[in-house]
């Protein structure tokens, strides 16, 4: 059992977000968390890493409480361009995750350099490690920031949103390097997302966060049009074309709705 | 006929502006000086890589209009004038640091704090009855006016600053880069932006010793700015700044020791004819690899 929430609960003010929320996530396991903005998906994400308190209930990694700043988790963040701007080369960012946490002379040791250059291998990103980071593309950064979350041999992946703005070629590529991660090291996932479509055929199970309830459970027993009707409280249609999903529904809050065109 | 009438006024500014009669006397007389404006724009250019990267330009010029209220409150009480300017410097830095995480509330906080501070300064100054080159001083810098304890305590602010920026570097690093992910990796930010806001605090009140309040970003911005037009480099965009710092300050004291003009139009001249050569340079960088490209493509 890598990560366990046991009757979470999390709100704002008089808010609740999600509340009685059972989750258990086992090595190697790919586990996407869907929903509308608004319910909760980031808030969960920062819960994991310790950088917010449940309400009620507990929150484990390997069998131990939650704190912050743990090395055994990897966080991939929202995809942000980093401007031309920045005093950074590829290289450097994944050297980040590496040593960027220690105190002392910036001077970095050989061993901590050929981590860098394992990972940035790691993600076939060899060719581009030594240009601005600034001027390298999103699906460029992003994949090296998948290798810099790699840095620390992580138990667990969190991903929020990593693939939001990249072409549908970088969306597979980034889509992969997290697979291939999990297949060859049993490193779990935890992936955020409005739209499941990218990682559909990776994912285990689905968490999908709405109305401040949830459903859980695998990809073809969550995404129907009778549960997320059910969860969301008004009729939504979900439909299978082409091995996609869209879920259609003539609500706001699931402006998430994705029409395939 | 015509170059006589312009040679007159000419000549004499040049006077004013360049003159190296007794030079060497003059130099053993500001060696001190010289060490500290060395020091300052060191530690200026270095400080000033993360001001870029932070986006704290704006926090700069405030932290600076409230060291000038604290030395201008400690020249009218008769206190040490340095102290006063650290604790101007320190109470901004603090404020800014702990109420501004965001970019949107630091920059309304320092929006606030800066005309009050200038403010305040000038009433002590208005207050105060002695000589007026002092007041002015605060403003453009008064180098050559810090007497040689204060100078000591300068240097020794610079050092501290210089040593602790360097154990902190690389969790700082990571913090500009990326808040978030350093913090879910095990670095302390909220420790790690509030020592900074501290070093950034004692480098200003530094700065408005030698340079004056109003024109610290030439030390503290400008020379990090022309270093990461020409580089992305972690280590040559650091040293090309302290680089810049290092002349434009030192370059500065030198070329206006003769002249009978404020040292401070030196130094932030130097420093921005720097960054205009970093721009020109980034250009024809820029030039050459865009031909490049179109070569193999």
């Amino acid at each position: 059992m890598i990560l366990e929430i046991e009757h979470g609960a999390l709100g704002f003010g008089d808010r609740t977000l999600w509340h009685d929320l059972n989750l258990r996530v086992e090595p190697g396991e790919f586990l996407a968390v869907l929903g509308p903005n608004g319910s909760g998906k980031t808030s969960l994400l920062r819960t994991i890493l310790g950088m917010q308190r449940l309400d009620a209930g507990s929150a484990r990694l390997l069998g131990e409480p939650i704190r912050g700043g743990d090395r055994r988790i990897g966080y991939v963040p929202q995809q942000k361009i980093l401007p031309p701007g920045t005093p950074l080369r590829g290289r450097d960012l994944v050297a980040l995750g590496v040593d960027g946490h220690r105190f002392g002379l910036p001077v970095s040791r050989a061993a901590d350099r050929a981590r860098a250059a394992e990972l940035i291998a790691e993600v076939g990103a060899t060719g581009y490690a030594d240009r601005p980071i600034g001027r390298l593309s999103g699906g460029e950064q992003q994949r090296l920031r998948v290798a810099q979350a790699l840095a620390g041999d992580p138990v667990l992946l969190l991903c929020d949103e990593p693939l939001l703005s990249l072409d549908l070629q970088n969306q597979r590529g980034v889509a992969e390097l997290l697979d291939r991660r999990r297949r060859e090291h049993d490193t779990a996932v935890v992936f955020v997302t409005h739209d499941v479509n990218p990682v559909l055929g990776l994912v285990d199970r689905v968490l999908y966060l709405a109305n401040g309830r949830f459903r859980e459970g695998t990809p073809d027993e969550v995404l129907r049009s009778d549960v997320l009707s059910d969860l969301y409280g008004t009729p939504v249609d979900v439909i299978r074309t082409g091995g996609r999903v869209v879920v259609v529904g003539g609500l706001e809050h699931a402006h998430h709705a994705e029409v395939a065109p | 006929m015509i170059p006589v009438i312009v040679a007159g006024p000419l000549d004499d500014l040049w006077d004013q502006m360049f003159s190296f009669e007794n030079y060497g006397r003059l130099l053993a007389l500001v060696q001190n000086s010289i060490l500290a404006a060395a020091i300052l724009g060191i530690v200026g250019g270095l400080i000033g890589v993360f001001v870029m990267q932070r986006d704290m330009a704006f926090a700069v010029h405030g932290i600076s209009e409230l060291s000038f209220a604290g030395a201008a409150g400690a020249l009218l009480f008769g206190a040490n004038v340095v102290a006063g300017s650290l604790v101007g410097s320190l109470i901004a830095a603090a404020l800014i640091g702990l109420l501004g995480a965001r970019a949107r509330d630091r920059n309304s906080i320092i929006g606030v704090l800066m005309p009050f501070g200038l403010g305040l300064g000038i009433l002590f100054l208005a207050l105060y009855p002695g000589r007026s080159g002092n007041k002015f001083g605060l403003l453009t810098g008064q180098i050559i006016a810090v007497d040689f304890d204060q100078l000591g305590l300068l240097i020794g602010i610079a050092v501290f600053v210089l040593a602790v920026l360097l154990v902190i570097w690389r969790p700082l690093a990571f913090d500009s880069v990326d808040p978030e992910v350093a913090q879910a990796r095990g670095v302390p930010t909220r420790t790690v932006s509030l020592l900074f806001m501290l070093l950034l605090g004692l480098t200003v009140a530094v700065s408005v010793q030698i340079i004056g309040a109003l024109l610290v970003l030439a030390l503290l911005v400008t020379p990090a700015a022309a270093a990461l037009r020409v580089s992305s480099s972690p280590l040559v965009v650091p040293l090309l700044s302290m680089g810049f710092g290092l002349v434009s300050a030192v370059g500065g004291i030198l070329l206006a020791l003769g002249g009978s003009l404020p040292i401070s139009p030196y130094i932030t001249t130097i420093s921005f004819a720097i960054y205009l050569v970093c721009r020109v340079i980034e250009r024809a960088q820029r030039g050459r690899a865009t031909r490049r490209k179109v070569a193999t493509a």
